[in-house]
C-alpha cells in the first residue's frame, strides 16, 4: 500500500473541498471494498477523506412519500429498517443477501453503489485489465469468465458489477445525490453506472471529486410486494451469479405496472426494460413471464464459460414474477 | 502516531500484542479478525485504525469478565465449537454482535417475513447459520457452533 | 503385544485441555510471537510461469522508507544441496512456476516491507508454458512408487478378457479439481538466529521433521535448531511438508542479522504452500447381472511440478475395496510448469473413492441392485490386494447400520421423481475407508515431586485434539487423572516424533506416550513409589515395536448417506442430510472424535460443492486465490450432520485399539453426494465440483 494523507470530513461540501486538494483523493466509506484494493495495489491514492460521520446516516421520508437515505448509512443499518422492509422489501433482502453480517456493518450505501467488479484479472496487479490499465487487453475473454457478463459487454470488457443493493436500487428506480466540484445534483438509477464500451476503466458517469451524499427511494407502493432472489454457489456470502429483483402490481390478474432488474449479468445493475414493457398490459400468467424473459435476454451474448447464465436468468425470472404472483 | 495504512488488525496484534484476533485471510473473507466497534461486529482487516480512534474496541481477550469467562465462550467448550482454534476468536466476538443484532430486531435473509415487525429475532439453527456465515471455519466445527450460540441464545 | 491396562480416561469425552486458551485468546500462534528487534520479510513472486530472472532492480527498493534488504538469486547467502529444489531458495536463476519465491524484502515495518515488494521490479527471459493437465500429455509417465511408498501399477488376473466378456460393464471417466487446503492460520514463520544456531517459530505439523529437513540446508546439525510451534491453526496436510516461506524467513533473518516475521498471505498460499492435485480418472467394471464384480481396472492421471514429484495414490483404494478376480491399477503423472502439489486430507482415497464410489452407484443402477445390497455383495474375505487377513473389517455393519439409521429401507431407486416443495430431492450412499499406519516414535513421561507428571513428545495438535488424547493415554497408563498431566507437545526439543499426517498421531505417538508411561511405572515401583526432588524420567522409542509388527491388512472403513435437494430453475445443489457412520477402532474421545469425523465430512461436502482452483492456461497460475473466489463450505451449507461409530475391538493395531479418524470423515463423502444428485435429478456429474452450471437447463 502507497503511503497516503487521511482527512475526516465533517460535512460534504466540506468533504468535496478536501477532496480536491489533492491530485489522486478517493473517498472513504466502510473501507470493505476500497481498502482491500488498496491492499491489492488495484488503486493507490494519495489521500482518502473519510465520509462515514458527516451526517447522522440514517433515513428520512420525503414529502413525496418516497426515502432519503444517507449514503453513509451502514448496510446492516438500512436491512433493518421498519420503512425498507415494509415499503420496498426488495431493498432488504438484496442487501440481507449480500456479504456477512460484518461486512454489511461497515459497507456504506454510497461505498456499496460504487463497488468495483470482483473479476480475477481486475483484481491481480499482474495481469492485463483494460479497466484497471486502459489498453492493456482483457484475458477474461479467452481465459475465466464464467461468472462475468451476458450482457452489454465491450470487447474490451466482460466484468459484471457485484452489487446486491444496487440492483433493488436499479428496480426501484432510486435517484442518487450527488455533491460535486460544481455543486449537487441528481443522478438517476439506472444511468449511474455505465456500460463498460471502449472506456471500462469509467464504471459509473460520476467525474473525479463527485461524493455520493443520499439515495433517495421514489414512492412505489406496489414495491411493497417485491423479491430479490440470489442465485449463488455456496449457501451463503457469495457473490451472485445471476439475481433477479422484481416488484409487480395486478390488477385482476393484469400486469399493470413492475419493475424487474438483473444482477451479476452485466457492466451495470441491468434494468430489465425489455421484459417489463412485455409485461405492462399481459395477463400475469407464467407463459407472460416466460415470454418477458425472452424479449429481455434476446440480446445476450453469452461466452463459451457462461452460456448457462441465460437459461439460469430466464429461470429466476420467471421464479420471482410467479412467486409475487402467489404471495398476492 | 500510527501509520495511515495501518488496519485495526495489524494495530491490535503487532502494536498492542492483542494477538487474539486473528489474520486468516487479510482480504474480509473469513471473518477470524472479527472485533466488536462500538458493540457492532465488523472485520478489522479491513477497518484503518485512523478511522477508530475514537471507537469502543472489544476483542475476544474483553469477552471474558472479571474473570469469569463469557456465555458464549463456555457454550463453545462445552460443545466442542472449535478444533484448530483459529477462528474461535472471530467466531466468539461475531457471535457475540449478532445476538446483539437479533435482541435490536435485524432481520436476516433467511427470516419469514422479512417486511413485518421488529421485535427481537427469534434464532433457530437456521438463522444462526445465516447469521454466522460470515466466519469460515475451515475445521469444519459449524454444528457445535451453532448449537453453542443456540444454547446462549435461549 | 501388550495393551494398557484399565481405561478410565481414555474414550470418555473430556474437555479439550487447550480449549481455555482457546476461547480467550491466549492460545499463541507462530506468527504471535515477537521477538525484540524483529523485522519484517515480505516475499516476491515470480509474474511467469517458466523461465529465468535475468535482473532485480534491487537499488530503487533500497531507497524506500524503513527497508533493509531485498535479496534474491545474485545477493542471496549459499544454502547446502538439498532433495527438495522447492527448498532452494534463492539459489537459481530459473522459475518453475508463476508464483515462486523469487526475492524477499526486509523492513522495519509490515507495511513498508509490502509496499517495497509490491515495487521491486523484475526482468524475466520467459519461455513458453505448459500448465494443463490432460490424460493424453505426451510426457506421462510411470512414478517409481506413488505416495506413501505404494507401487505405481497393480495387476491381478486377466482384467481386458473380463471386462470385454462380463454380463454387465461400466466404463467412465471421473475428474477431480485442483483443491488447496486452506486452514484458516494461513503459514507462517518467525526466525530468531543466536549462538546457539536458528530458532523457528513456525506453523508445522512437525517440529522434528522440519528441522531435521531445515538445518542441513544452513550446513548444521538438527540440533542447532529449534522449531516451536504450540498452537497451529489447522493444516490438513499443508503444513507437512516444509514449503519455501520457512527457508525464505531463515535466510532473511541470517542476512539481516535480525528476527524475521514472514506471513504467507492467503494469496500467496495459492502457490507455495501445496495442494491436492487435480485428477483424471477412468473406472471399468465387469460384474455379473446380480452386481458381483468380475474385474475393477482404476487408471490416475495427475500432475506434478517440474521441481518435485508428489504422485498422489488416487486408485490404492481400488485395491483393497472390493472382492474381484481380475483387477488392475495404475499411476501416471506428468510434471508441469506448476506449483507443487502435496499430502490434502486423505491424499488418495479422497479423489479415488471419489471415481469408485461414482462408479459403483453406475453399476448398481445398471444391474438394478441396492447401492448398500452392491457393496455388501461385493465384500472380500481377505485383501484383495495383498491376501492378508484384516485385522478387522466392518464395512458391512457400517452400510447396515446407516441404512437403518438413514431410513434407506423405504427408498425408490427411480431418478429425478422426487420433490420436496420446488426441490427435486434424492439420496445415495458411499463407502469411506483409509489405512492405518503408525510410525516410530519417541516420548518421555516423568514423575514431578509434587504429584504432578510431565509427557514430552514432539507431537503437533493441529485441531485434531490430540493434545487432550494424549493426555487421557497418559492418564490411564500412568493411573492417574488427566488434570495431574502435563502434556508438551509442539517443540522440536522435546522427544522426537512423526508428523501429524496419515491420520496415525494417535497410534503413533500414543503408543510411544505408553511405552514412556509403562517404563516410568516400573521405574517408581523400583523405587518403592517414591518420587526423588528432582523428579523421575523415563523414555521410550517405538521403533522396533512398530518395525516388528504382525503383517496385517489394516483400514478403517465407513458408509456415508446424503440427501440432496436440487432446485431445478437454478441448479443449486443443497445437502439436507449427511450421516457418517464408522468403523475405526476404538474411539478415544467420542467428543474430539465426532468433531473430527463431521469437520472431515464438511470438507468432503465442500469437496463435492464447491472447492475448484482454476487454472489460468494463459499465465500459468490458479486464478482463484481468494476465500471469495475458491469456496469453501460456509456455515450455512452445513445443515443436518451427524456422524456415529460403531464399537470395534481390533487387537492388532496399537496399546490403544485406534485407528485414525483424522481422514476417513472426507472419503466417499463426494460420490455420497453426487450419487444423491443423481438419484434426485437424473444428472450424473462425473467431474468436481457439482456446481449449478453443470445442473442448470
Amino acid at each position: 500500500m502507497r503511503p497516503f494523507a487521511y482527512e475526516r470530513a465533517s460535512t460534504a461540501r466540506s468533504a468535496v473541498t478536501a477532496a480536491g486538494r489533492s491530485a489522486n483523493a478517493v473517498y472513504l466509506g466502510g473501507g470493505t471494498n476500497l481498502v482491500d484494493l488498496m491492499r491489492l495495489g488495484v488503486v493507490s491514492p494519495d489521500m482518502l477523506v473519510d465520509v462515514t460521520r458527516i451526517s447522522d446516516g440514517t433515513i428520512h421520508e420525503t414529502p413525496e412519500g418516497g426515502l432519503l437515505i444517507g449514503a453513509e448509512m451502514r448496510n446492516g443499518d438500512l436491512a433493518a429498517h421498519p420503512l425498507v422492509r415494509r415499503r420496498y422489501p426488495m431493498l432488504a433482502e438484496a442487501v440481507l443477501s449480500g456479504a456477512s453480517g460484518q461486512l454489511r456493518n461497515m459497507a456504506t450505501v454510497g461505498g456499496n453503489l460504487l463497488q468495483r467488479t470482483r473479476c480475477s484479472y481486475f483484481q491481480d496487479i499482474t495481469k492485463p485489465c483494460n479497466k484497471r490499465v486502459p489498453g492493456s487487453g482483457c484475458p477474461a475473454r479467452t481465459g475465466d469468465h464464467r461468472n462475468l457478463a451476458i450482457l452489454g459487454h465491450s470487447d474490451s470488457c466482460v466484468a459484471t458489477h457485484p452489487s446486491d443493493m444496487a440492483v433493488a436500487l436499479a428496480a426501484l428506480g432510486a435517484v442518487v445525490h450527488v455533491e460535486g466540484p460544481q455543486g449537487p445534483r441528481r443522478v438517476p438509477m439506472p444511468g449511474l453506472h455505465r456500460l463498460p464500451g471502449a472506456e471500462p476503466e469509467r464504471d459509473t458517469v460520476l467525474a473525479p471529486g463527485d461524493l455520493i451524499t443520499a439515495v433517495e427511494l421514489p414512492s412505489l407502493p406496489f414495491a411493497a410486494r417485491s423479491r430479490y432472489l440470489k442465485v449463488k454457489d455456496r449457501a451463503s456470502f457469495s457473490f451472485a451469479v445471476v439475481s433477479v429483483a422484481a416488484a409487480l402490481d395486478i390488477a385482476g390478474g393484469v400486469v399493470r405496472d413492475c419493475r424487474i432488474a438483473l444482477g451479476a449479468v452485466a457492466h451495470v445493475p441491468w434494468r430489465a426494460e425489455a421484459a417489463e414493457a412485455a409485461l405492462r398490459g399481459s395477463p400475469a400468467t407464467e407463459a407472460e413471464f416466460a415470454r418477458a424473459a425472452g424479449a429481455e435476454l434476446a440480446g445476450a451474448r453469452p461466452l463459451p464459460l457462461n452460456r448457462f447464465k441465460v437459461p439460469l436468468a430466464r429461470n429466476v425470472m420467471i421464479r420471482v414474477l410467479a412467486d409475487l404472483v402467489e404471495t398476492r | 502516531m500510527v501509520d495511515t495504512r495501518e488496519t485495526l488488525l495489524d494495530t491490535l496484534r503487532e502494536r498492542l500484542d492483542l494477538t487474539g484476533s486473528k489474520k486468516g485471510c487479510d482480504h474480509g473473507q473469513c471473518g477470524a479478525c472479527t472485533v466488536l466497534v462500538d458493540g457492532r461486529r465488523v472485520k478489522s482487516c479491513l477497518t484503518l485504525t485512523v478511522t477508530v480512534d475514537d471507537r469502543d474496541i472489544t476483542t475476544v481477550e474483553g469477552l471474558a469478565r472479571d474473570g469469569a469467562l463469557h456465555p458464549l465462550q463456555k457454550a463453545f467448550i462445552e460443545h466442542d465449537a472449535f478444533q484448530c482454534g483459529y477462528c474461535t476468536p472471530g467466531q466468539l466476538c461475531s457471535a457475540a454482535g449478532m445476538l446483539a443484532e437479533a435482541a435490536d430486531g435485524w432481520p436476516s435473509v433467511v427470516t419469514p417475513g422479512l417486511g413485518a415487525g421488529t421485535r427481537p429475532a427469534a434464532l433457530d439453527e437456521e438463522e444462526i447459520r445465516e447469521r454466522m456465515s460470515g466466519n469460515l471455519c475451515r475445521c469444519g466445527a459449524y454444528p457445535n457452533i451453532v448449537a453453542a450460540i443456540e444454547q446462549v441464545a435461549r | 503385544m501388550t495393551t494398557t491396562t484399565g481405561t478410565r480416561y481414555v474414550g470418555s469425552a473430556l474437555d479439550r485441555v487447550d480449549s481455555l486458551e482457546k476461547v480467550t485468546g491466549q492460545a499463541r500462534y507462530a506468527y504471535e510471537y515477537s521477538p525484540r528487534d524483529l523485522v519484517y520479510a515480505v516475499p516476491v513472486q515470480a509474474t511467469i510461469a517458466r523461465g529465468e530472472i535475468v535482473d532485480v532492480a534491487v537499488d530503487a527498493v533500497l531507497k524506500q522508507p524503513g527497508v533493509i534488504a531485498a535479496i534474491w538469486h545474485a545477493n542471496a547467502p549459499r544454502l547446502a544441496p538439498c532433495d527438495d529444489a522447492e527448498l532452494a531458495l534463492l539459489q537459481s536463476r530459473r522459475v518453475a512456476y508463476r508464483g515462486q519465491y523469487i526475492a524477499v524484502v526486509v523492513a522495519e515495518t509490515y507495511e513498508d516491507a509490502r509496499e517495497a515488494a509490491g515495487l521491486l521490479r523484475v526482468e524475466y527471459a520467459q519461455e513458453e508454458h505448459d500448465v494443463v493437465l490432460r490424460p493424453d500429455h505426451p510426457r506421462m509417465y510411470r512414478p517409481d512408487h506413488v505416495n506413501p511408498d505404494l507401487r505405481a501399477d497393480t495387476e491381478r488376473g486377466d482384467p481386458d478378457t473380463a471386462l470385454a466378456t462380463a454380463p454387465v460393464h461400466v466404463d467412465a471417466t471421473y475428474s477431480t479439481p485442483a483443491e488447496h487446503h486452506n486452514p484458516i492460520e494461513p503459514h507462517a514463520t518467525v526466525a530468531v538466529w543466536d549462538s546457539e544456531g536458528l530458532t523457528l517459530h513456525d506453523s508445522t505439523q512437525g517440529a522434528s521433521a522440519l528441522r531435521r529437513v531445515v538445518a542441513p540446508l544452513f550446513g548444521m546439525p538438527p540440533a542447532q535448531v529449534r522449531v516451536i510451534s504450540p498452537y497451529v491453526g489447522g493444516g490438513f496436510g499443508s503444513k507437512i511438508d516444509v514449503h519455501p516461506h520457512v527457508v525464505l524467513a531463515a535466510l532473511a533473518a541470517k542476512q539481516v542479522g535480525r528476527p524475521v516475521k514472514l506471513a504467507v498471505t492467503r494469496r500467496q498460499m495459492f502457490a507455495v504452500t501445496g495442494y491436492r492435485t487435480p485428477t483424471v480418472q477412468r473406472v471399468r467394471l465387469g460384474a455379473e447381472r446380480d452386481g458381483r464384480l468380475i474385474a475393477i481396472t482404476h487408471d490416475a492421471y495427475e500432475q506434478s511440478s517440474t521441481l518435485a514429484e508428489f504422485a498422489e495414490q488416487a486408485a490404492a483404494a481400488s485395491r483393497t475395496m472390493y472382492a474381484a478376480p481380475h483387477r488392475r491399477t495404475t499411476h501416471r503423472l506428468v510434471r508441469l510448469d506448476v506449483p507443487t502439489p502435496t499430502y490434502m486430507r486423505a491424499p488418495g482415497e479422497a479423489p479415488g473413492m471419489f471415481a469408485l464410489e461414482s462408479a459403483m452407484d453406475e453399476l448398481a443402477i445398471a444391474c438394478g441392485v441396492d447401492p448398500v445390497e452392491l457393496r455388501v455383495r461385493n465384500e472380500p474375505a481377505t485383501d484383495p490386494d495383498t491376501g492378508l487377513p484384516f485385522s478387522s473389517r466392518n464395512l458391512v455393519a457400517c452400510l447396515r447400520e446407516g441404512a437403518r439409521r438413514f431410513g434407506w429401507a423405504a427408498r425408490d431407486p427411480e431418478p429425478g421423481t422426487r420433490r420436496r416443495g420446488r426441490l427435486l430431492v434424492g439420496t445415495g450412499v458411499a463407502a469411506s475407508t483409509y489405512p492405518v499406519y503408525r510410525a516410530p516414535s519417541s516420548a518421555s513421561a516423568r514423575a514431578e515431586p509434587d504429584g504432578w507428571f510431565t509427557v514430552r513428545i514432539a507431537a503437533a495438535d493441529i485441531g485434531t485434539g490430540s493434545r487432550t488424547i494424549l493426555t487421557q493415554i497418559a492418564a490411564d497408563a500412568l493411573r492417574t487423572s488427566p488434570e495431574l498431566v502435563r502434556m508438551e507437545i509442539g517443540d522440536s526439543a522435546l522427544p522426537k516424533a512423526p508428523v501429524a499426517g496419515g491420520s496415525m498421531g494417535s497410534a503413533s505417538w500414543g503408543t510411544a506416550v505408553v511405552r514412556a508411561c509403562e517404563a516410568l511405572m516400573e521405574e517408581l515401583e523400583r523405587r518403592g513409589g517414591v518420587v526423588p526432588p528432582t523428579g523421575v524420567e523415563s523414555s521410550a522409542d517405538t521403533t522396533k515395536e512398530v518395525r516388528e509388527e504382525a503383517k496385517f491388512a489394516r483400514h478403517a472403513y465407513g458408509a456415508q448417506f446424503a440427501e440432496v435437494g436440487v432446485d431445478p430453475d437454478t441448479g443449486e445443489t443443497r445437502v439436507l442430510r449427511l450421516l457418517g457412520v464408522f468403523a475405526a477402532g476404538r474411539i478415544l474421545n467420542p467428543k474430539t472424535a465426532r468433531s473430527q469425523f463431521i469437520g472431515g465430512m464438511t470438507m468432503g461436502l465442500s469437496m463435492a460443492l464447491l472447492e475448484e482452483s482454476i487454472m489460468d492456461r494463459e499465465f500459468g497460475d490458479y486464478l482463484n486465490r481468494d476465500l471469495a473466489q475458491y469456496h469453501i463450505a460456509a456455515n450455512a451449507d452445513v445443515r443436518d450432520i451427524e456422524a456415529v461409530w460403531l464399537e470395534e475391538e481390533d487387537p492388532h493395531l496399537n496399546p490403544m485399539g485406534a485407528k485414525g479418524i483424522g481422514e476417513i470423515g472426507i472419503v466417499g463423502t463426494a460420490a455420497a453426494v453426487a450419487n444423491a444428485v443423481h438419484h434426485a435429478t437424473g444428472i450424473r456429474i462425473r467431474d468436481l465440483p457439482i456446481r449449478l452450471d453443470k445442473l442448470v437447463r
